[in-house]
């Protein structure tokens, strides 16, 4: 591994050295000794729960290490909030945006620096300053808008503005590209080489190989806990790292054979969504998934995909249209929610995680029954029986792999990709006829990733019906056997998984019509 | 059996050492306040601990008090689980209240065990209709629940007042009551129950209602964390989207959250009217509805912590009767000052050291090592 720098011109921007850090029973960091250049992007990879986001939440004094020391250009330092970090030239850009939703940019940016009670001055100089700072590293970020009116994609970059305003050195980004588009992705890593160019320092966590890959000088490894490799990024491959981060050989495709399509299980007929603002958000949508295939729905993220797994699961209501489950005819006049939807056997994986799907307060075994807490299995006459609740969650930790395998811990204090097998697991561990899934593998590390393909074909394979909507275009192309493309609300086409290419889905994305087959989408 | 977030602290340091830093420093600054007009502080103290613990009739009043403040400390708690801020339980206790007296002035002659379950669903379901509209108007109309229930305090004082004066009072008489109950309703008396079984006790308004409130307590416990209800209650409390997501109607899930609520506070005119008073008439929540927030406060939201705080209040209370008898030069309103300071410190600014407490026992490797349950 690297050597020691000598020791009189800083060659490190930051070094961790001997990082020890244990939550109860768990060791989340095991001894971690680590060095980032200046000029550098370094990237951070391992399992979900390989103690990534306690290191970096360490380094940006969020937690105290239990032993070890950071140096920052060679100096050792005392970090124990996030303002000392600041004040050490470190940033970072969290996975949930920390930004005042009705301030405007602007306002967010001065949030904490405003030097004084009058606000007039001191809003000037920052425009100013901020203006200098986006010339500087290509950022550009409308600072009059409101941050609730701005895609997620930009409102990152107004977290990498706000940290840059604050003198980041050193830059944290924790799975930064989970939540954008692809064309987003490019232009966040624009951003960061431009950082780089200019000097700084960026610590890239990410479950994304092909990224690590695409802008990472150099890789490092974690594996509960401990660094257990170290690379230069252009002397290694994604095939290396996997085997480095799960410790074996692993694969990391997914064999699926052709579907056997049977009779339609779900079906839609000029569905229509209407938002609270009277925005229609769903037009005319029609579809059919049949048992046993996977339905993939592609589409940059915004374009109704969620919409249309809300309204199918019962979340929210439509204005007109037909929904048949199970050959049932629904209307509008007729609605279901999610309630009843779970009982004729429809499942649903949403895509926000921890807006919907759990609830971080409560102990894993209490997120592990949500939705299915009217289940009579569940109950003991008046009483819910905590007791058979815990051992269902220990048996669907066992099953779905969650670390750690305690049903009693808060559901908040989960890493990401493990609070989403959960979730996977509590949707699938009914044997649902349809299962709608949004986002499955958001922030789940690739051994996981390849672990739900697995459960999703075998889903499948059973006969069962899968609505899949993904932002990853991978997932989408390795996963489906019939593919739809969203744009603007509408379903705009129609691929069967042999014609399907990245090429012609992202034309379609972009809203432009061109498909040959795009007929079929009738029942 | 969580009893809300916790930062990984042992039980003790929240439950036990927190209250009693608070308190302690509550006390330290009323004693500074009765420093400052001249009286003796270390007196005082002792002269409401006797006044509130000393004698047998002391503690029957303390108990009293408690009984009122847990019916509207439960209210406050299980709004609470359901991301509800009901600052209406003054209001609702006082219509609970009417309603207990509607139904017993309607029962002449009826034995008092007869009667008493339809006293107590009278109460609550007063009370829970004056809750319920405000939980409605959130719900369904999205007026802020604080603003109404503060709203409909002021409604359900007004309204008493109206109905006492002109529809309800005793014909031929100043004072604006209501006819007595007959007496065959009245509860028992805590000294005459105990008299009963041959234990000596001095004689105190203390009565049956106390062993109604204990029983909430578990109800409430057992109603909250252990029933399907109590699950949807706590998922739309901690976040709507998933309750909306797991299939539970969040606005229903408000509304009944307020009835119950309501219900809860509606249950103080039982031991007031029922058990003490024997009749309808102004002013008898005389401000237990407000305090009841701060037990809540302090006890946590959870029936076990609300108990214990209960009894504080209501050694406040009647400490603090005693104090003015025993020092003239110290009025009815530093009594009040006292009882404010205590609610600051033990409600308002509970999390004032907590940050401290999380430092000092999260770098101890013993705490730590313990494993991050509960
Ligand atoms: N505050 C906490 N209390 C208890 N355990 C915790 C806490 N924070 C993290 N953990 C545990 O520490 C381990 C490391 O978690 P961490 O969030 O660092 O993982 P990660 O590598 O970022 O994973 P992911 O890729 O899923 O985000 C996990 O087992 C997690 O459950
Ligand atoms: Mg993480």
């Amino acid at each position: 591994m690297s050597a020691a720098p000598s020791s009189a011109s800083p060659a490190w921007a930051v070094e961790l050295v001997g990082i020890d850090k244990r939550f109860g029973p768990v060791h989340a960091n095991r001894d971690v000794t680590l060095r980032f250049a200046p000029s550098s992007i370094h990237g951070l990879v391992g399992e979900n729960g390989a103690g990534k986001s306690t290191l970096m939440s360490i380094l940006y004094g969020f937690y105290e290490a239990d032993a070890g020391e950071i140096l920052v250009r060679g100096k050792q330092v005392d970090i124990r909030t996030p303002q000392d970090a600041i004040r050490l030239g470190i940033g970072m850009v969290h996975q949930h945006f920390m930004l005042v939703e009705t301030f405007t940019v602007l306002e967010n940016l001065l949030l904490g620096h405003e030097g004084g009670p009058v606000l007039g001055p001191a809003m000037a100089r920052a425009r100013t300053e901020v203006q200098a700072l986006e010339q500087q590293f290509g950022l550009e970020v409308p600072l009059d808008a409101l941050v609730c009116d701005l895609p997620v994609g930009v409102q990152q970059r107004v977290e990498i503005l706000k940290a840059l305003y604050r003198g980041a050195d050193v830059l944290i980004l924790d799975e930064p590209t989970a939540v954008l588009s692809p064309p987003e992705v490019e232009q966040l890593f624009r951003i960061l080489e431009r950082l780089r160019q200019q000097g700084r320092t960026v610590l890239l966590i990410t479950h994304k190989l092909k990224e690590i890959m695409a802008i990472t000088d150099r890789v490092s490894v974690l594996r509960r806990g401990q660094v257990v490799a170290e690379f230069v990024t252009a002397e290694t491959d994604r095939q290396a790292l996997a085997d480095a981060m799960v410790g074996r050989k692993t694969s990391l495709s997914v064999d699926k054979a052709p579907a056997k399509p049977g009779p339609v299980l779900l079906a839609a007929q000029n569905l229509n969504v209407v938002d609270a603002r009277g925005v229609t958000t769903l037009k005319d949508a029609c579809l059919t998934v049949r048992a046993g295939e996977i339905v993939g729905i592609a589409g940059v993220a915004g374009n109704g995909q969620s919409e249309l797994l809300e309204v199918l699961s019962g979340m929210c209501r439509f204005v007109s249209g037909t929904v048949t489950l199970k050959g049932e005819d629904i209307g509008p006049a007729t609605q279901y929610d999610a309630a009843d939807a779970r009982r004729r056997g429809v499942a649903h994986v949403p895509e926000d995680r921890l807006k919907l799907a759990v609830i971080k307060d409560f102990p894993a075994h209490e997120s592990a029954i949500l939705g299915y807490h009217q289940d009579k299995s569940l109950s003991k006459g008046w009483r819910l029986d905590w007791k058979r609740t815990i051992a269902k969650t220990v048996s669907l930790m066992e099953q779905f792999d969650v670390r750690p395998p305690n049903p009693n811990l808060r559901t908040a204090l989960f890493s990401g990709g493990n609070q989403q097998k959960l979730v996977m697991a509590r949707e699938m561990e009914r044997e649902p006829d349809i299962l709608l899934v949004g986002q499955p593998t958001r922030g789940v590390d690739i051994g996981a990733i390849a672990f739900i393909h697995r459960q999703l074909v075998s889903l499948r394979d059973r006969g069962k019906a899968i609505l899949l909507v993904s932002a990853e275009l991978d997932e989408i192309l390795a996963l489906s056997d019939r593919i739809l493309v969203m744009c603007d609300g509408e379903i705009v086409g129609e691929l069967s998984a042999a014609e399907a290419t990245e090429g012609r889905i992202g034309t379609m994305m972009a809203g432009i019509k061109d498909s040959p087959t795009a007929e079929g989408v009738s029942a | 059996m969580s009893a809300g977030g916790s930062d990984n602290l042992p039980w003790w340091v929240t439950g036990l050492l927190l209250p009693a830093i608070n308190v302690g420093l509550a006390l330290a600054v009323s004693a500074l306040v009765i420093l400052a007009i001249g009286e003796d502080p270390l007196g005082a103290l002792g002269s409401m601990l006797r006044g509130a613990l000393g004698t047998g009739e002391g503690i029957g009043y303390t108990l009293y008090y408690a009984t009122s403040l847990i019916f509207t400390a439960l209210a406050v708690a299980i709004a609470f689980h359901g991301g509800l801020f009901n600052i209406g339980g003054e209001g609702q206790a006082y219509i609970g209240g009417l309603g207990v007296g509607l139904v017993l002035l309607s029962l002449p002659g009826w034995p008092w065990w007869a009667a008493l379950p339809l006293s107590v669903l009278g109460g609550a379901a007063f009370g829970a209709l004056w809750a319920a509209i405000p939980g409605w108007l959130q719900a369904y109309r999205g007026s802020h629940i604080v603003i109404t229930t503060i709203m409909f305090n002021f409604i359900a004082s007004s309204l008493m007042v109206y109905l006492m004066v002109n529809v309800l009072i005793k014909p031929g008489q100043m004072s604006p009551e209501s006819e007595a109950f007959s007496a065959s309703l009245f509860l028992p008396m805590m000294a005459d129950m105990m008299a009963g079984i041959g234990i000596e006790m001095a004689a105190s308004p203390l009565n049956f209602s106390l062993f109604l409130a204990l029983l909430a307590c578990v109800a409430v416990w057992a109603f909250i964390w252990h029933t399907r209800w109590g699950f949807a209650l706590r998922a739309t409390g901690a976040n709507e989207n998933a309750a909306l997501y797991a299939g539970i109607d969040p606005k229903r899930v408000i509304v009944v959250t307020m009835a119950l609520s309501g219900a809860l506070a509606g249950l103080l005119g039982v031991n007031e009217l029922h058990g003490v008073q024997h009749r309808l008439m102004l002013n008898f929540p005389a401000g237990l509805g407000f305090t009841g927030i701060a037990v809540a406060l302090m006890g946590r939201n959870h029936p076990a912590g609300i108990i214990p705080a209960a009894l504080l209040f209501g050694a406040l209370y009647q400490g603090g009767t005693e104090l003015v008898f025993d020092y003239p030069t110290i009025s009815r309103e530093l009594v009040v000052v006292i009882q404010g300071v205590v609610i600051l410190f033990a409600g308002a600014l509970e999390h004032m050291f907590r940050p401290a407490l999380v430092r000092l026992f999260s770098r101890r490797p013993v705490a730590a090592s313990k494993p991050a349950g509960a």
